[in-house]
């Protein structure tokens, strides 16, 4: 049996799990995980906060899932369990959306049956879940998915606004008016490898300003 | 991690699958009539779309029975089928059957200011997956009226641009004839030329769903040539 600890709900070290991965413990600009769909999602702001949304639901449901179960997960096959959760987790979101956000669910179409492949998910339950207790590890999955879609969300701002001169689908550019004086949008931006280069040039300006991220040498 | 015998995995990975799969199969059938509404009114407010009548999901059902006031399935000859509903054919099921042999559905409906316009629905491949849409016309059976698209999983920001307006509005009073001979529309990578009847603008960064959207505009209106050809008033 495991020792009943008093801990606050919200101890320090409780609040390190949610806001470690926002800075300095990132999932995407220092993890370097889930860059594949930080690339996919992030040309329009809507279908990226969305999927933000998704991800960190996914993420913080299947962390409480696996660290209440992993105590009786055999570990040759703890792999495999933790994917059954995950897909498991999606399909129920994806339905979802199907029933009730019919609009949203189709904006996002694929993606959201993507969330099963992303490494960030599987990195969280293999690293913290799998030895850690529900509440931190529902707390692990909260951050870590904050972290995510705080990137997701910075990236697609500056794709939407460069890309197509909108914020939020609202065409800035034009009330502006700056078309008339010869301004075009970077059609660049909106291509895959843009994407790339916003989330090196976040690394690059996080690092600067943090030197403890530089590996040594 | 303590190890557990092979008879404990094998249990745990039972138990664990089948409930799994009574869950998700419970969630399915809970939801099945839900979504296949939310697909069928969404059908609806395609085919609305197409003839510039603006809904909602709260009036399409409504506004499809005001506007469409037949439907009918013929074949590439020209010649109705009977007993066919035009609004159920799925037209990735007709694409596989010989040519002679698939229902080609027609909608004909009234228009706001009282046109009677002829919707085709078409089915294509976009980049990753399936691309569809419907496209009216004119009574002289040749003048697009309006035209809608969607698709199931184009990339957001660059494929997915088809089911905009600022792309859809594009195909408004083109033509699909030249002198008699049927051309489609052609999408055109780089700008369409200003004025030219039968070319719109391809989408940047969405070469292949641009292209999928031409063949899928051609092929589809070309097997309808007879029909549109008997009926030119």
């Amino acid at each position: 049996m495991e020792k009943v600890e008093k801990e606050p709900l919200l101890s320090a070290k409780n609040r390190k799990l949610l806001t470690n991965p926002l800075g300095i413990d990132n999932p995407i600009t220092v993890q370097v995980l889930g860059i594949c769909s930080a690339l996919a999602v992030t040309v329009k702001m809507k279908p990226a906060i969305v999927m933000a949304i998704s991800v960190t639901v996914v993420v913080a449901l299947s962390n409480l899932i696996i660290a209440l179960m992993r105590k009786s997960i055999p570990g040759r096959i703890r792999i495999i369990v933790q994917l059954v959760v995950i897909a498991t987790l999606v399909i129920i979101v994806d339905q979802f959306l199907k029933a009730f956000a019919f609009d949203v669910s189709k904006q996002l179409s694929v993606f959201v049956g993507l969330i099963i492949t992303n490494c960030i998910i599987m990195g969280r339950l293999e690293a913290f879940a799998m030895a850690n207790k529900p509440w931190p590890s529902f707390l692990d999955g909260i951050g870590n998915g904050a972290g995510y879609g705080l990137i997701l969300i910075i990236v697609s701002f500056f794709r939407e606004f460069l890309g197509s001169g909108s914020i939020f689908g609202y065409p800035v550019m034009e009330k502006l008016g700056v078309y008339k004086f010869g301004y075009e949008d970077n059609g660049m931006m909106i291509l895959p490898p843009m994407a790339l280069i916003t989330v090196g040039l976040i690394i690059w300006f996080q690092r600067a300003r943090n030197k403890s991220l530089i590996e040594n040498k | 991690m303590k190890d557990f015998s092979n008879k404990y995995i094998i249990i745990f990975s039972v138990v664990m699958v089948v409930s799994v799969a009574i869950l998700l199969s419970l969630m399915a059938l809970l939801l099945q009539p839900r979504q296949e509404k939310n697909v069928e009114v969404e059908k609806k407010m395609n085919i609305l779309s197409s003839i510039n009548v603006v809904s909602d999901k709260s009036d399409a059902v409504q506004l499809y029975d005001r506007h469409i006031k037949e439907s009918f399935v013929i074949n590439t000859e020209g010649k109705k089928f009977e007993g066919v509903d035009a609004f159920t054919v799925t037209l990735r099921a007709e694409q596989k059957k010989p040519l002679a042999e698939q229902y080609l559905p027609v909608f004909i409906a009234v228009a706001d200011n009282g046109d009677t316009l002829h919707i085709i629905p078409l089915e294509g491949k976009g980049l990753w997956g399936p691309i569809w849409g419907y496209v009216s016309l004119k009574k002289d059976l040749s003048t697009i009226a309006g035209a809608t698209f969607d698709h199931k999983g184009e990339t957001p920001g660059l494929g997915a641009e088809i089911n905009t307006t600022p792309f859809e509005s594009q195909f408004h009073d083109k033509s699909i004839y030249e002198n008699g001979n049927f051309v489609s529309v052609r999408v055109v990578k780089g700008g369409a030329r200003p004025g030219n009847l039968h070319e719109v603008d391809a989408i940047s960064g969405g070469t292949i769903t641009s292209k999928g959207l031409e063949a899928m505009v051609h092929d589809g209106l070309e097997k309808y040539e007879k029909y549109l050809s008997q009926n030119r008033k």
